[in-house]
């Protein structure tokens, strides 16, 4: 589509050129040149090295436990992102601002006070501490704290995709499949999850990339044991701090890998999504 | 039938190793990484060798005071291995995991290894620094830590102060030289390892204090030719202490192994890592062997220029103290 043929674009040739450039530079030297030279230092002293760094019992380990939080906090927020967002968009009921309001409190929290919440919690001297150490029971310092931590962290991200796409389908069409005499089990499943799912795919993606990324709330609660409770983001300080650099960038390309996927995994939902919404809107055309 | 003995052997196995896997968490600070990653493995062959079990010894590493404040929350430490006696201290006052007179358990205020407060500088030393009264020239960068958080940094800030009231004669004087100093501090990092990653590779300042286990690892990490270390005419004998957390060694059924740990620090072999680690042995034929990487310079303690590290933590530390003054007066 040129400029000519598109009477909204009322910019300058010029103009529109000076913008992209601009804006491709920005990106160019905020995402794309640290990615590379995220790579260049990984592959700094060849493959060998860098396949040397990867397998290695603690970075395994490392990895074994990010991917281990990760099969955890996502499906505990997709279960609760759905109850949510269910309740938020389809029922009136007294404190729904509360709950949106508590839906969007770890975006607000930093996530040093949400790791420092758990350690009040269940530290050794916090309000469940002493009750957990006469059961033996680790919370913090441990692989339980670590998946609390991020399951707190990637709280909203389901719900937060949801709510809008939820509210804005109104409840119309699960009234319908109730005056037919669907249950609510069936309805849930055959009229809601359908006209959601794109959306609830695109929040577990979102989701998981955090879940996997996060260092923050993770790194108060870790203890930092190398091989038992260092996730993949702590060992990348690790190495880092040991003057192990070429391993520290492979761990961190390594992470960059699984953000990678992640991304074309959320494009490739859009992508279907988008396909999705057209396809429904030519029914709806053809219907009408 | 064979097929059975073999199940039956690997199932004894299985028992056996079971039975014999003994872990210890030793919670350190940040320098001495390099130094446990190899005393652990010999203490492991020097365990089993003596009869042990097979045993596998856990590491964790961070600012000195961070390390402590974790074991107080519950970080399940048998072994402390930190950056200075007021740590322990903590974890024996607020979390009651050890007894209160810990650092009388073992030889040397329980200090298997000294070191002490040394200046890191650019090769060829640009700025021409000799002593501490260089660090308060015009247009010199400091890069030490700080001290609220770290360790060495207060390690560093004493051996300052004790130069100053040395050369000045009182303490006020050492105090405005202390905050002259600071006054050239371009980076306050929160850790030790933090502020050398500052020096070398980032390459702010021009120069760096630090532990002299660190100047050294960093000349050997980064390039020998790139640093060069300079040791000043008085500094602190840095006392970093080890310590058995009893409490938690007792309910793991692990105080045997963690005091071998300990005691095994003392050894021969021991003190050997510690030297080849740039640590200050204390054994003295060791020490004699290593003397010549130890430069010879006059060495305060704690104890006697200051007091003890409860009174200096009172008076230079805590909340309001001189530091604060000091730094809020920038």
């Amino acid at each position: 589509m040129s400029a000519a043929s598109n009477p909204v674009i009322t910019e300058t040739r010029g103009v529109r050129v000076l913008l992209i450039a601009l804006a491709c530079l920005f990106l160019g030297v905020v995402l794309v040149l640290p990615l590379a030279v995220v790579v260049g230092e990984a592959l700094a002293k060849g493959l060998g090295a860098w396949w040397a760094a990867i397998d290695e019992p603690n970075a395994l380990a490392a990895l074994r436990l990010t991917l281990t939080a990760a099969a955890i906090a996502v499906p505990a927020n997709l279960v609760f992102g759905v109850c949510a967002a269910w309740a938020v968009a389809k029922f009136e009921f007294k404190g729904k601002q509360l709950l949106i309001t508590l839906i969007d409190l770890p975006f607000a929290v930093s996530p040093v006070i949400a790791g420092l919440i758990y350690v009040l919690l269940f530290g050794a001297h916090g309000w469940f501490g002493p009750a957990l150490a006469a059961h033996d029971l680790k919370v913090i310092f441990a692989v339980p704290g670590i998946v609390l931590a991020t399951v707190f962290v990637t709280f909203p991200f389901v719900a937060r995709e949801l709510i809008p796409v939820m509210q804005a389908q109104g409840s119309d069409e699960e009234e319908v499949a109730a005056t037919l005499g669907a249950s609510g089990w069936q309805t849930f499943w055959r009229v809601t999850l359908p006209n959601i799912k794109w959306a609830l795919l695109y929040g577990v993606i979102l989701c998981n990339a955090r879940a996997m990324g996060e260092f923050g709330a993770v790194s108060v609660v870790s203890g930092h044991i190398r091989g038992l409770t260092n996730t993949l983001p702590l060992h990348v300080e690790i190495l880092y701090n040991e003057y192990n650099f070429v391993a520290a960038f492979a761990t961190a390309s390594l992470l960059m890998l699984l953000a990678l996927i992640t991304l074309v995994l959320k494009s490739l939902v859009e992508a279907r999504a988008a396909a999705a919404a057209r396809a429904a809107h030519k029914a709806r055309e053809h219907n009408s | 039938m064979t097929k059975f003995r073999l199940a039956l052997l690997s199932a004894l196995t299985v028992a056996v190793s079971a039975h014999a896997d003994v872990t210890l968490l030793n919670v350190s600070y940040d320098p001495t990484r390099e130094l446990y990653a190899e005393y652990n493995a010999a203490f492991a062959k020097h365990w089993q060798a003596a009869g042990g079990e097979a045993i596998t010894i856990n590491q964790s590493h961070g600012g000195s005071g961070k390390q402590a404040r974790a074991v107080i929350d519950g970080l399940e430490a048998d072994v402390v291995t930190l950056g200075l006696a007021y740590d322990i201290d903590a974890i024996a006052d607020k979390g009651g995991l050890l007894p209160k007179d810990w650092q009388k358990a073992h030889p040397y205020n329980s200090t298997p290894y000294t070191s002490t407060i040394v200046l890191l500088v650019r090769k060829g030393n640009p700025k021409g620094i000799k002593d501490w009264n260089d660090l308060t020239r015009d247009g010199v960068a400091v890069i030490t830590p700080n001290p609220k958080t770290s360790g060495g940094a207060r390690w560093n800030y004493l051996a300052a102060w004790a130069y100053g009231r040395e050369t000045l004669g009182s303490d006020a004087a050492a105090r405005d030289f202390v905050a002259k100093l600071f006054k050239n501090v371009a980076v306050l990092d929160t850790g030790a390892r933090g502020a050398t990653t500052t020096f070398a590779e980032r390459g702010i300042g021009d120069v760096l204090i630090t532990w002299e286990n660190e100047a050294y690892l960093a000349q050997k990490e980064l390039g020998a030719d790139a640093f060069e270390i300079v040791t000043p005419s008085l500094s602190i004998l840095a006392e970093p202490p080890v310590a058995v957390v009893d409490k938690v060694a007792g309910k793991h059924g692990t105080l045997q192994a963690a005091q071998a740990y300990i005691d095994y620090l003392y050894s021969k072999e021991g003190q050997e890592i510690a030297a080849r680690n740039f640590y200050r042995p204390r054994d003295p034929e060791v020490a004699a062997k290593y003397a010549a990487r130890f430069k010879d310079t006059r060495l305060v303690t704690v104890d006697e220029a200051f007091g003890g590290w409860a009174r200096a933590h009172a008076e230079h530390f805590a909340d309001g103290a001189l530091f604060d003054q000091i730094f809020d007066g920038r």
